[in-house]
């Protein structure tokens, strides 16, 4: 087999040459990109956690609780245009966070599996 | 820099992502339910009917309310994979999530208020469609035209969040916990839809045609929400279920208020009508709900008994 | 954003050196070589494809779940997924490249997905099948990634993994339950095991042999071990995950070797694996006419959007014009 396939690209095995990757340059316009910044709790500073894209400042609000949050409340989130951030110089680090609390099936613990099954 | 701002209401700011990470006990039997929204308000599915309220009357109002959230969630699930962004992906399928949090306590509790030891699923898989209570509204497929989307859930959540609104102080603790937590699940699908409504009856000449069409489309189903029924009367002198007569104000103004927002034009178009003054709620249907069933039950169906 | 370097052009090479040897992360904004920036997009923006695509086997169960239980796990499952991609493809946009572009390619069939999702889900058990092998299988891909050089690609991967330990532990609880259930159920599970073994384990891609390119992603740190050595990993997890649920792996070479403290198996057929990748998957067509379907018909709704916004941007501007 010629062709190098990975299979670290997450769900399995895919071809790494011979695929184009692109120039950042849609054929249609889009959707401006969004960073989205979160504060946990008060006394925390809000932190970056990814970024979205929206159409306006509402719908990147509205799509960063769904997405970053999962709407927990208690939260409270800024999202701001890429473009509008000056960047001094690289090394930012971005925290991520677990999900949402009051959808329990989205945390392992939440399935009852005997404790002589290793690995899971 | 612009950067936009919101402050997200803070009652609960222990309840932050940093503190998801710590351990919590998940294994603990109630969880079933997936959504905690009973054991957050401190009712429970088993409390005793109130004083002078009939539970077949209870019954049958929490299927209304529950075979609402129900259909309609299931309904919304079509769009998953399908939806016009990733963004609206997650969006909807949260929506379709708190409503099917919501119907799964709804059936719960009239399970055990009927008796007839008939628990969550043994109620939404093995009904006959004549036994469902849901509006006509809820059980309509939007045939992945996002408009259709739209429309049908700016109707659909501005009716139920004037519902719940007022259900928050019923005399039955579990519709009480319902609405006190639905309220702020709705609000948010409200606004969502609202928003999109604005976007979409304001944004090009194409989406201008197809939000129009979508709110045609949707507006003839609006009358029958409300229609009172004969057990929400009863419900209601009893406190414990609200009058959906009572709604159609505070429903007329919200849609008035998008609709000239979003450049659109209110409907002029007749409501559909009853068979012999029964529709939904008594468990006479539009012709949708069987085909939503059909698919929703065929694997539950076939295979009786069987736990999953 | 904009940034200027003006150091000379080996030293930026040395710094990038000494970032990767010193197992630090490189950042957006850092100088990079064109070949790794060119290899972290198409990886990243297949793991990306392979979550969206992902969604529809999974999507295909979602209307028929027999259980109100399981309708709200799995729709909350396949709601990740999607929550999945878009993590993804921000840290693809981040190398410079846009979110529409990548999905154009991949409607195009410009760039692939994993293969493994050009397999149907025929039955209920495969909802199982899949949290349990497809999601165990990309768990052992995916850890090592936490661990990759590229900053935002890591940082993406460590809340992925986080859900996907949902994901295979809600896979792993269903199997549970039906092996327990009817014998109708039983049979279901060991039928979709029957089907899924294999493509799973040809999710790691070929042998080591076969991979020669392998080394530069090892060497910049973006892949951190072999193919082999990760099918390894998951067969040696598989087996006793399977004895707890009472059902066989079909292949009749799977036996522990003692010598080497791991398990010996079967070769998966190379020829369905590169039959599948060049496009004669059960699903290939299906898949991809489905993801055009979705974006094109969301084009109106994502222009109407973006006039809208451009119309209350200039509302705006008029209005501080005027003021």
């Amino acid at each position: 087999m010629s062709e190098d396939f990975t299979a670290e690209g997450g769900h399995g095995a895919v071809p790494t040459e011979g695929v184009e990757t692109g120039q950042g340059k849609p054929a249609r316009r889009t959707w401006p990109l969004y960073e989205v910044f979160v504060r946990g709790k008060r006394g925390l500073n809000h932190v970056h956690v990814g970024s979205l894209h929206a159409a306006d400042d509402e719908m990147a609000l509205h799509n960063a609780r769904d997405v970053y949050t999962r709407r927990n409340e208690g939260v409270s989130i800024w999202v701001v245009k890429a473009d509008h951030i000056t960047a001094s110089s690289p090394a930012e680090k971005d925290p991520f966070f677990a999900p949402a609390g009051d959808k329990v099936y989205r945390h392992p613990t939440f399935y009852a599996i005997p404790e002589e099954v290793p690995h899971l | 820099m612009n950067a936009h701002h919101t402050d997200v209401e803070e009652h609960d700011a222990t309840n932050a992502y940093q503190s998801l990470s710590e351990t919590t006990d998940h294994d603990d039997p109630r969880w079933a339910f997936g959504t905690g929204i009973v054991e957050e308000a401190g009712a429970e599915i088993t409390s005793s009917v109130p004083d002078g309220v009939d539970p077949g009357d209870l019954a049958a109002y929490c299927l209304m309310l529950g075979d609402d959230a129900l259909i309609y969630s299931h309904r919304l699930s079509e769009w998953v994979s399908h939806a016009p962004e990733l963004e609206e992906e997650v969006a909807l399928a949260n929506t379709a999530l708190d409503l099917l949090g919501q119907a799964r306590v709804l059936l719960a509790r009239a399970g055990h208020v009927e008796g007839r030891d008939r628990d969550e699923d043994a109620l939404a898989y093995l009904r006959p469609d004549a036994e469902f209570r849901n509006v006509g509204l809820a059980e309509l497929s939007d045939d992945l035209d996002f408009a259709r989307c739209i429309a049908r859930l700016l109707v659909f959540s501005s009716w139920r969040l004037a519902v719940l609104h007022r259900l928050q102080g019923s005399a039955d603790p579990v519709l009480a916990a319902v609405a006190g937590k639905g309220v702020k699940e709705i609000t948010y699908h409200r606004d969502y839809a609202a928003r999109w409504t604005l976007r979409l009856g304001d944004g090009t000449a194409e989406s201008h045609r197809r939000m129009q069409a979508a709110i045609d489309a949707v507006w003839p189903y609006i009358g029958e929400l409300f229609r009172t029924s004969d057990e929400e009367r009863r419900l209601v002198e009893a406190g414990v279920a609200i009058d959906p007569a009572d709604t159609r104000e505070e429903v007329d103004a919200v849609l008035d208020q998008v609709l000239e927002k979003a450049t659109l034009t209110r409907p002029e178009r007749p409501f559909i009508g009853t068979i012999g003054g029964r529709s939904g709620r008594q468990g006479v249907h539009t012709e949708h709900l069987g085909h939503a069933l059909a698919e929703m039950q065929s694997l539950a169906r076939r295979h009786p008994g069987a736990t999953w | 954003m904009t940034v200027t370097d003006e150091r000379p052009h080996h030293a930026l090479e040395e710094g990038f050196d000494a970032t990767i040897a010193a197992d630090q992360r490189i950042e957006p904004r850092d100088w990079m070589p064109e070949a790794y920036r060119k290899t972290l997009i198409r990886q990243i923006a297949q793991h990306a494809h392979s979550e969206i695509i992902g969604m529809q086997p999974e999507g295909n169960w979602i209307l028929r779940a027999p259980s109100l239980r399981r309708k709200a796990i799995l729709l909350a499952k396949v709601q990740d997924e999607a929550g999945h991609g878009m993590y993804l493809y921000a840290a693809a946009e981040t190398l410079g490249v846009d979110r529409e572009e990548l999905t154009e390619k991949l409607i195009e069939s410009k760039q692939k997905y994993s293969s493994i999702f050009n397999y149907p889900t025929l039955t209920y058990a495969d909802i199982g099948v899949i949290g349990w092998l497809v999601d165990g299988a990309a768990i052992c891909n995916q850890v090592p990634l936490c661990r990759c050089s590229y900053g935002p690609y890591a940082r993406a991967m460590i809340r992925i993994c986080k859900e996907e330990s949902f994901h295979q532990r809600q896979g792993f609880e269903l199997l549970l339950a039906m092996v327990n259930g009817t014998d109708a159920q039983r049979e279901m599970v060991q039928e979709s095991v029957n089907r899924w073994w294999w493509p799973s384990l040809m999710m790691f891609g070929p042998p080591d042999d076969d991979s020669p390119n392998s080394a530069q992603s090892m060497a910049w740190g973006i892949k951190r071990h072999t193919n082999d050595e990760l099918r390894q990993r998951f067969v040696d997890m598989s087996v006793p995950q399977a004895a707890a649920l009472g059902v066989t792996l079909p292949d009749p070479d799977l036996v522990w070797n003692d010598e080497r403290q791991a398990h010996d198996y079967g070769e998966p057929d190379w020829a369905e694996f590169k039959a599948v990748i060049a496009g004669s998957g059960p699903a290939n067509a299906q898949r991809i006419a489905h993801r055009r379907r979705a974006h094109e018909n969301g084009a109106w709704v994502r222009e109407a959007a973006q006039a809208f916004a451009d119309k209350q941007q200039a509302a705006d501007k008029h209005a501080g014009a005027t003021a």
